[in-house]
């Protein structure tokens, strides 16, 4: 097992509160995500006429949308898209840009300025802008939303994993192994990945945030999962035309949103605290 | 100077025709058919065919590539597959409104994030840096269009105080700020979280640094220490931030366009995605990636003001 987990660095993490009340949050949203089911006091996606646009009650906590469901459990269920695709789309994107930036960085010459180059053009443009560009190219469903937010990341961490990787090429170690006529994958797996993947790892959890941030605004705009399936994204979306008789519509599904986001925000920013002391500036 | 900002211009070239063929490419060798796309899967043929010819999708890929470039070149963007309206005519119809909105949103989060940033820094790990990081975390994690739906709620539909839709005429410029207060409060809101966290940090460490050590020895004013000597020298990389930001501010000027219906680029791109009008896609693409070039290039350009020991040659 890689050790990028001294006990310092997990006593500087504990006594970062923002971190640990992210981590919480964060753990508590997996959590409901998981047993969404058990939870919610109504199937997601019953109508009920009589009970149409009804305001927040003890029998319905969010109230009810303008098919009678009610919003809470909506809300519930809600978030295991958020997460499913949040959680799905940095993994995508960390291995696409994993296996580009490490090799890249590794192999350098022409693959590497070709690799970059794209990267850097890329990077300039807006990730919402990215991210409208391959669900236009990929086409609607569940898996090509986590392709293309992936796909939105993936320059990102390549960009990272590139530049931790050109730093340790020329390691005595590193020179050692290659010397000895171990072959590039033994020495990208043994003495590159391991090096980098605690940075990565840190990374990744801002990644997360980002990623469910995306998917909020894709299915805002009608891009993401489609109804009934619901998503906070596009039960904001189905809301906003109540938005001045019944505001709750659009108000608890976006706080939802919030805590997500703010939840890896407050992990990432912690865990980079913890690991370098120095402010990053 | 002039040599450094003609080769900077130079270099920016290359990047905008790297954006230009990958927005190409991807669009074009993606699996699927443009003209089906646009049509849907019940097209017939014929129809489908027609589409072709006149997207230009039946010439070889290289002579689109470059017949496209040609025009981009040209100014001219082609037509929108829905409407026929020429492209460039709706962009220029549409790009001040975006200008207008970001700017006012870079305005509002420069005037109040850094002096935010600077108390924060000097309060360190007491209260007020507590709230303001606080809040500036949550600023950065909401989604631009939520923030908005909030505002409107707030300002619009209960207190009244501002219209709820739309950009109001250029020609009337009281009108027009009436619509531009709450879509600016927006963006201006997530700016000023990215910018106070952002002159935070940067000011914490210049204040580690031995010539503010030396102020104070002198003898100055905290506030003359602060002000002068530690603000000069954190200005640089907060420049250097605030253009990356900028970048990221313009993609969530796409969302606050759709969310007060603001005849924007991003209202039309949004409905160019929605109604799969590939050609005015690309073209408000590569507009999009082309105004975060010139950002960054004004970004570079911008740190010889703030730091004269920049020199260009």
């Amino acid at each position: 097992m890689i050790k990028v987990w001294h006990s310092r660095r997990i006593r500087a993490f504990a006594q970062n509160k923002t971190a640990v009340l992210g981590l919480v949050l964060a753990a508590f949203l997996v959590v409901i995500a998981l047993v969404a089911p058990v939870l919610a006091p109504y199937d997601p996606l019953v109508q009920d006429v009589h009970n149409m646009l009804s305001p927040p009650s003890k029998k319905h906590f969010f109230g009810t949308d303008d098919l009678g469901r009610d919003v809470f459990s909506r809300v519930l269920y809600g978030a295991r898209v958020s997460i499913v695709v949040g959680l799905s789309a940095v993994t995508v994107g960390t291995v696409i840009g994993l296996i580009l930036g490490v090799s890249a960085g590794y192999f350098g010459g022409w693959f590497e300025i070709g690799v970059m180059r794209v990267v850097d053009v890329l990077m300039s443009f807006p990730v919402l802008v990215m991210g409208l560009m391959f669900m236009a190219i990929l086409g609607p469903g569940m898996d090509k939303l986590i392709l293309a937010i992936g796909l939105v990341l993936a320059p990102q961490v390549a960009r990272l994993a590139h530049a931790s990787t050109v730093a340790l090429r020329d390691a005595d170690y590193v020179v050692a192994a290659k010397a000895a006529g171990a072959n590039p994958l033994r020495i990208l797996r043994r003495h590159i990945l391991p090096n980098i993947v605690g940075e990565i790892l840190v990374m990744a959890t801002l990644w997360t945030a980002t990623a469910i941030r995306v998917e909020a605004n894709l299915s805002f705009i009608g891009l993401g999962v489609s109804p009934p399936t619901p998503t906070w994204g596009n039960m904001i979306r189905e809301g906003v035309r109540w938005l001045v008789v019944t505001p709750w519509l659009s108000i608890f599904p976006g706080l939802a949103i919030l805590l997500a986001v703010l939840a890896f925000n407050m992990v990432g920013d912690g865990i980079r605290d913890a690991m370098d002391p120095r402010l990053y500036c | 100077m002039t040599r450094y900002v003609l080769r900077r211009i130079l270099v920016a070239i290359p990047t905008l025709l790297a954006v230009y063929t990958l927005v190409f490419l991807f669009i074009r060798v993606a699996p699927g058919d443009p003209a089906v796309a646009a049509l849907g899967d019940y097209a017939s043929a014929e129809a489908v065919q027609a589409l072709r010819e006149r997207m230009g999708l039946n010439a070889p890929l290289f002579v689109q590539y470059i017949r496209t470039l040609v025009g981009y070149l040209r100014g001219d963007l082609g037509s929108s597959l829905i409407t026929d309206l020429p492209i460039n005519v709706q962009i220029a119809a549409a790009l001040p409104h975006t200008l207008e909105l970001t700017f006012a949103g870079v305005l509002i989060g420069t005037l109040l994030g850094i002096p935010l940033g600077i108390f924060t820094a000097v309060k360190r790990n007491r209260f007020p840096d507590y709230v303001g990081r606080v809040l500036a975390l949550s600023g950065i994690s909401i989604p631009a269009f939520y923030l908005g739906i909030l505002l409107i709620l707030a300002f619009a539909v209960r207190l009244r105080w501002f219209p709820v839709m739309g950009a109001g005429e250029f020609s009337d410029p009281l009108k027009n700020l009436r619509h531009l207060a709450l879509p600016a409060l927006t963006l201006g809101i997530i700016m000023v979280s990215f910018v106070s966290r952002m002159t935070r940090s940067c000011f914490l460490n210049v204040l580690r640094e031995d010539y503010v050590r030396t102020a104070r020895a002198k003898g100055l004013a905290e506030r003359v220490v602060v002000l002068l000597h530690a603000l000069r020298n954190a200005l640089i990389p907060i420049v250097a931030v605030l253009g990356t930001q900028v970048a990221v501010l313009i993609g969530d000027s796409v969302m606050t366009e759709v969310v007060f219906s603001r005849p924007g680029l991003g209202k039309l791109m949004v409905q160019a995605m929605l109604q799969r009008d590939y050609i005015a896609l690309q073209s408000l693409i590569v507009t999009y990636a082309s105004l975060v070039v010139l950002i960054n290039l004004l970004t570079d350009l911008s740190y010889g003001i703030v730091d004269p020991r920049i020199r260009y040659d």
